[in-house]
């Protein structure tokens, strides 16, 4: 049997209509995509000017209107993968436990004796005391210094690992802790690159985890790298100022000589109006962390430098009772009250707090300065012009591949091979629409991959004509060579299509950026050109025997 | 009037030379190997580190101007070459594009930005008007993994192959299949090697589809000598492949043509981004579609078949689709 039942072959036919209906918007792919960004810009808020409204309507939206994103090298654009260096922290951390501990251990002075801090290795932190006898209390002194560590694996293990050596105290970040640490380096450093290239205003960026400590960068539209670079160079500004009155909701309030009159973050239309001069700058701050007051309650913990612990202790001590407020790039970020003096350079900010909200406040306390230094290990830059001269070279070049294809296909098989090239162009249109459908982004090598398969998606086609000119000489009617040559030249189809789209697997698995954009389309074109190879032309010429009933054929 | 690039029936004997044939693939594999271990490939900066630019000029600058121009620099090996246009003569548009190469500088991340940054000021100093098309820098950690993932994509497709294959025919068939594909890619490299043409990512996803296109056309053949192997249980191996050959040499050259047919327009026309995987694609297209006779078939003639079809064997293959489809 050649032909399909009716629900098979309305779902064959089915599918070609969402493909054609899917595809459709790439054609006029500029009138699509300005059209999109009108809707998208609308949708963040941005009044209805006429040149939007007018951008959104110059594509029918009840039409599909999904075109294939087109990746750096044919739109132009930058691409960035950095290094977080998230060893620098452990160092950072050590040196800060150091200041605590030598605070803890001097309040113990007369029991253990003289303490210093010997510097052999970075790793780790080695106080030497005098009186080597006293040293459980030592220890025991500084493990009350550490905390639990905040992270869903650590539970239950400390920050820090307090141990001894003779004389010495031994103290070492814990693995729960370096893997907490390093968490919420990578967390920073996504947020602050994250916040830097959204200040910039660039089109669609992407900014992505890869790994464990690096980040992929990936940012349409600009020429040069260099920017890029400098953008993610500049730190955010951190400042704890002083609250000058009561929070108000009216945006032309006259804050008053040497105020500020300040947006909130979170409650939105809310005003605080503070100091202009910072009680202390965010670069005085060294650390903020997540963590649990003393009722289990989330709170934030974080920790000044010395002279950012004098400034902060003066302050506080005069303000008691009194709010303060933690501004970020010109909004205050949190406006707590004092409830006590903070001396010592550390504090906690408490407040009904849900734990992601503290984590994400200890990460924007922390954001004013990149954690760890960032370093560049790949860029690679495309021109606008170099992509458009791409775009260019590859609409030709599948133009005249599919036309030279085409033509070779008529030749051979004459109007059976007017058939294949329908399923071929049914093939190319599937492959943009499941594109658009899933959003994948189209490259140039994908473009070399839809080429390669318009020059193999024949091979079906070819391999059942070939079967069927077989079947023909060997003296059956049309209709059963047909029978016989769709039949048989099917496990050949299979057994191909499956091997190359085994390696189209495991290039998208394995490989990266250029390869994966290939590999893509290579596997698409596969599946889709197995659909119209075999089940579109079937369709088609198994319709076209019955109606006419040839008793002999050429093929 | 049908054009026929294939008579109807052929009766070539392609195993009557076969020490002919099998002997040159094995001295061309041979001497791959040894020109790859010679001369070395010319590695692009995903797998060396460095940095490399293309740009484009208004005027006619020269590669001598360009040399000059960053040698000061004291950047180490810096390479400039001028980008060769086939498609210029069909457009007569005549372009100044340039390629930069500069080693890479160090172990210091940083210092390769910094070469893109001195580099770029040289040259916008000395020229005016250059468009800076596209920049890469790599450093070597990154490259070092993009060696290793590359080594390891190829080498996972072919095992993977190797069992689908054993899967669905027999093993004498997988390890034809695979010596054919082991055959290709060497073949490959070697020419890489050979004319000294960039290797980087590009190529490694152009290897992985010649293995799939290579392994496609092998299918073909095995899949029509596994219909023969059913039909005729005593007919003489090589007679039985020979036939297998003869009938599928039409598709094989078919697809072959419609395939080279796609490559060479994007070759000629499809920029100079593409050309290096385009004319490794052409190349694998050639060699693949040798290999798939004179190799797979070759093997498989040499290591023998179990004839006994009728009796089910646990090991053998199975065929998914022999009904209707």
């Amino acid at each position: 049997m050649l032909q399909f039942s009716i629900w098979k072959t309305s779902f064959i036919l089915l599918i070609c209509a969402w493909g054609l209906f899917s595809a459709s918007p790439n054609v006029f792919y500029s009138a699509a995509e300005r059209s999109n960004d009108a809707v998208a810009a609308l949708e963040t808020g941005l009044p209805e000017t006429p040149e939007l409204v007018e951008a959104r309507d110059s594509y029918p939206r009840y039409l599909p209107t999904d075109v294939v994103n087109l990746g750096l090298d044919l739109r132009g654009g930058a691409h960035l993968l950095v290094e977080v260096a998230v060893e620098d922290i452990y160092i950072e951390r050590l040196d800060g436990f150091w200041t605590e501990a030598l605070r803890a251990l001097r309040d113990e002075r007369e029991s253990v004796g003289s303490i210093r801090r010997q510097y052999d290795n970075p790793n780790e932190l080695r106080i030497r005391i005098e009186n080597a006898d006293q040293m459980p209390l030592a220890i025991e002194t500084v493990a009350a210094l550490t905390s639990p560590v905040v992270s869903l694996s650590g539970a239950g293990a400390r920050d820090f690992n307090v141990s001894s050596e003779n004389n010495e105290l031994v103290i070492t970040l814990s693995d729960a802790e370096k893997l907490a640490t390093d968490e919420r380096t990578m967390e920073q450093s996504l947020e602050i690159v994250r916040r830097r290239i959204d200040e910039a205003g660039t089109r669609e960026p992407t900014i992505q985890r890869q790994g464990a400590t690096r980040i992929l960068i990936q940012v349409p539209g600009i020429g040069s790298v260099e920017e890029l670079l400098k953008l993610l160079g500049e730190t955010a500004k951190l400042t704890f100022n002083q609250v000058i009155g009561a929070p108000t909701t009216d945006a032309q309030t006259n804050p008053g000589a040497g105020n500020f009159l300040l947006p909130s973050q979170d409650e939105e239309g809310v005003y605080y109006i503070v100091d202009q001069i910072p009680v202390v700058g965010g670069d005085e701050l060294t650390d903020a962390q997540a963590a649990f007051d003393q009722n289990g309650q989330p709170s934030v913990n974080f920790r000044f430098n010395t002279t950012g612990a004098r400034l902060f202790g003066q302050f506080t001590a005069e303000h008691i009772g009194e709010p303060f407020a933690i501004v970020l790039d010109g909004k205050v970020v949190s406006a707590p009250v004092i409830q006590s003096h903070i001396a010592g350079g550390s504090g906690q900010i408490t407040g009904r707090f849900s734990v992601e909200e503290t984590t994400r406040l200890s990460i924007l306390l922390r954001a004013g300065a990149l954690p760890a230094e960032l370093r560049v290990m790949e860029q690679r830059t495309v021109g606008p012009e170099l992509g458009a001269d791409s775009i260019a070279a590859g609409k030709i070049a599948s133009i005249v591949g599919f036309a030279a294809v085409a033509v070779f296909m008529v030749m051979s098989y004459g109007m059976f091979g007017v058939v294949a090239n329908v399923a071929l162009f049914m093939n190319v249109t599937l492959i943009f629409a499941m594109l658009s459908a899933i959003g994948a982004t189209l490259t140039l090598p994908g473009i070399a991959g839809i080429v390669l398969t318009i020059g193999m998606a024949v091979d079906a086609n070819v391999l059942i004509f070939e079967r069927v000119r077989e079947e023909l000489r060997a003296g059956r009617n049309p209709y059963r060579a047909f029978e016989e040559g769709y039949s048989k030249a099917f496990s050949a189809i299979i057994d191909g299509n499956v091997t190359t789209l085994i390696a189209a697997v495991i290039l998208y698995m394995l490989g990266s950026g250029p390869i994966r954009g290939f590999s893509i389309t290579l596997g698409l074109g596969i599946v889709t050109s197995v659909f119209t190879a075999v089940w579109l032309t079937r369709l088609i010429i198994g319709t076209w025997l019955n109606r006419r009933q040839p008793k002999t054929i050429t093929l | 009037m049908r054009l026929k690039l294939v008579k109807d029936e052929t009766h070539i004997k392609f195993f009557k030379h076969n020490k002919w044939t099998f002997g040159a693939s094995l001295i061309a594999v041979i001497a791959s190997l040894v020109i790859f271990f010679t001369n070395g490939l010319n590695y692009g900066i995903d797998f060396r580190g460095g940095t490399m630019m293309r740009i484009e000029s208004p005027v006619n600058s020269g590669v001598g101007a360009i040399r000059e121009t960053l040698a000061p620099l004291g950047l180490g090996d810096i390479s400039v070459t001028e980008v060769f246009d086939p498609s210029a003569a069909l457009t007569g548009e005549v372009r100044y594009e340039y390629m930069l190469r500069v080693e890479q500088q160090g172990d210091d991340e940083t210092a390769q930005n910094e070469a893109v940054a001195q580099v770029k000021a040289a040259l916008d100093a000395e020229f005016e008007g250059i468009i800076y098309l596209q920049t890469e820098a790599v450093s070597g950690k990154v490259s070092g993994e993009l060696v290793f993932n590359s080594l390891i994509a190829v080498v996972v497709a072919v095992i993977a192959i190797l069992f689908y294959i054993w899967l669905r025919f027999e093993w004498q068939f997988a390890l034809g299949a695979v010596a054919a594909l082991v055959h290709d890619v060497v073949l490959t490299i070697g020419i890489f090697s050979m004319v000294g043409l960039e290797f980087n990512l590009s190529i490694i996803a152009a290897l992985l589809t010649i293995v799939g296109y290579s392994l496609n056309d092998t299918v073909v053949v095995f899949d029509r000598v596994r219909e023969h192997l059913r039909r005729y249980k005593t007919k003489d191996l090589t007679e039985l492949f020979d036939e297998a050959i003869n009938e599928t040499l039409s598709r094989t050259i078919m697809t072959a043509l419609t395939t080279l047919l796609a490559l060479i327009a994007l070759y000629v026309l499809g920029g100079d981004v593409v050309r290096g995987f385009t004319f490794a694609m052409i190349w694998g297209v050639l060699v693949g579609t040798y290999s798939s006779v004179f190799v797979a078939s070759e093997i498989v003639l040499r290591l023998g078949v179990k004839r006994d079809w009728s009796r089910p064997d646990p090991n053998a293959g199975t065929q998914f689709a022999e009904t209707d489809a």
